[in-house]
């Protein structure tokens, strides 16, 4: 037996190691993906004003704080049983999708395109941004980055930071739209618009137009049949910003539809003792390990999942583009967790003509935006779909609105036990006869880069170990020494 | 000549940082024209091994964000600073501690109670952590990097040379701090790049309607009141901390009508953001009776949350120390 590390994992939002395991053969038996990462978040919420959570969150995830700022958001609405007016759920959701835009784009573009535009085996020195932009030509490089720029300026018009938002208040937003964000925002909306449609048409030609990519897409390597969760709408139809939580099965028939406030019947985690991250998993049917199937509580959220759980697009180009990957990858749901990345196109696009209909909707302009919670608070529950799945918010508060104990769900947690699964396979159907090289390693990577994860959202948690470490602090708090107690024994410094 | 070496890192961050640097848009290609970056996870592929491949030194300046949490984290920023010439501390968690450093509120225990037992999703009947180092059915061990007892800003590990202010650092902030870099012309060690050393009030667009001497009888929380966008949110009774914040931020959140919460730091020579903040409150309450000045700061019932929520870490209270701890 030897191993071989990928340290640390690149191009996610967060740390992350892979550890493959060969054995005398050289054939991977074994790959790991460990993370190496935790701050805890739940706990030192506690302590805190309800209110500040819009705020504090966000910092869980500064790539998508708009997520987290609007599960707060929600839970707070929810904690003071105070229903925002029509036009502040529209801007909210607005604002949501302007960042659904962006966000996917950079995940697109920059952390996983350099896989297909670049190249997966292409030298690591130009697999990247710049080997991107190199690839596209200059002029396409500064249409996009000057697209997620006029994004995210709207972004800050209108929830003063696009890094960290602020605007989020139970029962509404801070401030009205400005004249000059409303119009703003429709002339952006048309350009996002076109920005999807051309996002689109890249991808098709780079990747689907490419028989090799298609193989690879669709190969078993990259494949698991687990279930997949998503937030629909009253019609079954994906929504970002609001909706019931669908679960459906790996033959695709629906297995659950829930309101939030039933988390806890239908989610539990699992924990492992070989990685920070806890593994959510469908709790009637059971934690059944690391498999897939039907038996086994492994379940799968983000574009894929999402597409996979609802029945149609609520918009005309989207489901154009939702029906011709399915007529392309043979049906529902698709399995190919390199999909991903086609589903996050389209979901781009959604995003995008979702926006357009918002800022064109004449009450975004209005001043109502705000109701006064009156009630006193005690629980709240928020849910949203964050760019990487379905994220949970859930406080508990004193008749003050201190947080009494916080619970989050997040994201890149409910892909984790995929995830795992994913790059576990993918290294053994990869690495034979210990031929291995930088190619094949990123060939590795690629399984996980397709969920996009967070692993900063996914360890929002935090946790100690079980030895006794000693440490040395001088009286500036500066760490002096890190002593094991073990070390202490052995060298007779004990007491 | 060979272009400058730059490397970004990222430590207990929530990738914010990283997101910010993006943000200089089309600046970004200069940045990439005029340096070379040689390692930076969230975009490129080269790993700890290509870092640890350059001589000592050959790094013109280390980017380095998030506060020091775990062991992995203390490793890499020690290494980062043997490899290069500058270390800036970029944002304000690892200028302070920021937001994550919250939880030197709590102790490792009570977190990992929570976490592994209590949380209201788990089930874990056979009471399972994470671990050290584990024996996996393989043969082999699994390691992986301890969680320290507290979250530590960076200077309180390695030596520092500069400071970026922020949460995050905003794209106008973050280019100055690049010029002031590639124009050789370095201020003194220590120094905060960026920002000016004046308060947000200078930059506030509601400056003019705030009053010479600022006297308040209420306090309001943000979600209590509608605020006029228009007037000074702190004489509207609002716990807004631009008095006592450097500016620098274009004062973002108060055009969104919410009051500033510290994200830029301490002016030059204050010791204590939070201390400093505390004073200024207590200092702006309208009222001479006892009973009256507790009434109204009584409101605010986090004040770790609301004074320290950048700083902790670095600030002279530090966090909780508990018996087993110490």
């Amino acid at each position: 037996m030897r191993e071989v590390v990928i340290n640390p994992i690149t191009r996610l939002e967060g740390h992350g190691k892979i550890v493959i395991v060969l054995d005398d053969a050289g054939n991977c038996v074994k790959a790991y993906l460990q993370v190496p990462e935790l701050r805890g978040f739940e706990k030192f919420a506690v302590g805190r004003h309800a209110e500040d959570m819009p705020q504090i969150t966000p910092r869980i995830c500064g790539v998508c704080p708009t997520a987290h700022h609007m599960a707060s958001t929600k839970a707070l609405d929810d904690l003071y049983k105070v229903e925002p007016p029509e036009p502040a759920k529209k801007i909210r959701e607005m604002f949501y999708n302007i960042f659904m835009v962006e966000d996917h784009a950079l995940h697109f573009y920059i952390l996983a395109g350099p896989d297909f535009i670049v190249g997966p085996r292409a030298p690591k020195e130009e697999r990247n941004v710049v080997g991107v932009i190199k690839k596209v030509g200059t002029e396409v490089g500064l249409r996009i980055i000057q697209m997620r720029k006029k994004l995210r300026k709207l972004m800050e018009m209108i929830g003063g930071k696009t890094i960290h938002p602020v605007f989020g208040l139970p029962g509404g937003i801070s401030k009205p739209l400005s004249q000059e964000a409303v119009e703003t925002a429709r002339k952006v909306s048309e350009e996002a618009v076109q920005f999807a449609e051309f996002t689109y048409k890249i991808f098709k030609d780079i990747v689907i137009a490419n028989k090799e990519y298609l193989d690879l897409i669709t190969s078993e390597a990259y494949t698991h049949r687990t279930y997949y969760m998503g937030l629909v709408d009253e019609k079954n139809r994906l929504n970002f910003y609001d909706g019931k939580i669908r679960v459906v099965s790996p033959r695709g028939t629906e297995y659950a539809k829930f309101d939030v406030h039933q988390y806890l019947d239908h989610i539990a985690e699992h924990v492992e003792p070989w990685t920070y991250i806890k593994f959510p998993y469908l709790k009637k049917i059971g934690w059944r390990g690391f498999t897939d199937g039907e038996d086994s509580g492994v379940m799968s959220v983000a574009p894929l999942a999402r597409l996979n759980v609802a029945d149609s697009m609520a918009t005309p180009r989207a489901q154009e583009a939702y029906e011709e990957m399915y007529e392309t990858l043979g049906g529902k749901p698709v399995h190919h967790t390199l999909a991903n990345h086609w589903a996050r196109v389209i979901e781009i696009i959604y995003a995008a003509e979702r926006f357009r209909e918002l800022a064109n909707d004449p009450d975004i302009e209005s001043k109502e935006v705000r109701n006064l919670p009156t009630a006193t608070p005690e629980e709240g529950i928020g849910v949203v779909e964050a760019p990487r799945g379905t994220l949970i918010h859930h406080y508990q508060t004193d008749p003050n609105g201190i947080i009494k104990k916080a619970n989050l769900l997040v994201a890149t947690q409910h892909n984790a036990a995929r995830i795992a699964l994913s790059v576990d396979k993918a290294a053994r159907n990869l690495i034979k006869q210990g031929k291995i090289d930088q190619g094949i390693l990123n060939m590795v990577e690629i399984a996980f880069r397709s969920y996009d994860p967070c692993h900063a959202c996914g360890t929002h948690s935090l946790l100690g170990n079980i030895l006794l470490k000693f440490y040395l602090y001088d009286m500036n708090g500066r760490l002096l020494e890190i002593i094991d107690s073990e070390e202490l024994v052995m060298a007779g410094k004990s007491g | 000549m060979d272009k400058p070496k730059i490397a970004f890192y990222w430590c207990a961050s929530c990738g914010g940082c990283e997101e910010a640097t993006v943000d200089l848009a089309e600046k970004i290609l200069d940045v990439v024209n005029l340096v070379d970056i040689v390692f930076w996870p969230v975009a490129m592929d080269y790993k700890v091994e290509d870092v640890e491949k350059l001589p000592d030194g050959s790094i013109t300046a280390s980017f380095i964000n998030g506060g020091v949490r775990l062991s992995e984290h203390e490793e890499m920023v020690k290494l980062l600073r043997r490899k290069s010439k500058l270390v800036i501390a970029y944002g304000a968690c690892s200028s302070w501690g920021g937001i994550p450093g919250l939880a030197n509120l709590y102790s490792r225990e009570e977190i990992l109670r929570y976490v592994y037992h209590e949380a209201p999703t788990v089930e874990n009947p056979q009471k399972i952590q994470p671990q050290l180092r584990i024996k996996a059915e393989e043969g082999i061990t699994l390691e992986l990097p301890e969680f320290l007892p507290r979250l530590l800003p960076l200077d309180l590990v390695v030596d520092v040379d500069y400071y970026v202010p922020g949460c995050p650092p905003t794209p106008e902030v973050t280019w100055k701090a690049i010029e002031t870099l590639l124009s050789g012309n370095l201020p003194a060690k220590g120094s905060v790049l960026g920002a000016l050393d004046k308060s947000l009030c200078y930059d506030c667009p509601l400056n003019e309607t705030k009053p010479e001497k600022v006297l308040i009888k209420e306090i309001k929380r943000p979600h209590e009141v509608i605020a006029d966008p228009t007037k000074c949110l702190l004489i509207q009774g609002l716990v807004c901390l631009g008095p006592v914040t450097r500016g620098g931020c274009g004062a973002l959140c108060i055009k969104a009508a919410m009051p500033c919460t510290g994200c830029f730091g301490p002016l030059d020579e204050v010791i204590d953001y939070g201390g400093k903040a505390i004073s200024y409150f207590a200092s702006i309450v309208d009222y001479s009776d006892e009973q009256e000045i507790e009434k109204t700061l009584g409101k605010i019932l986090d004040p770790m949350g609301i004074f320290y929520r950048y700083s902790l870490p670095a600030s002279r209270l530090r966090g909780k120390i508990t018996i087993a701890e110490r």
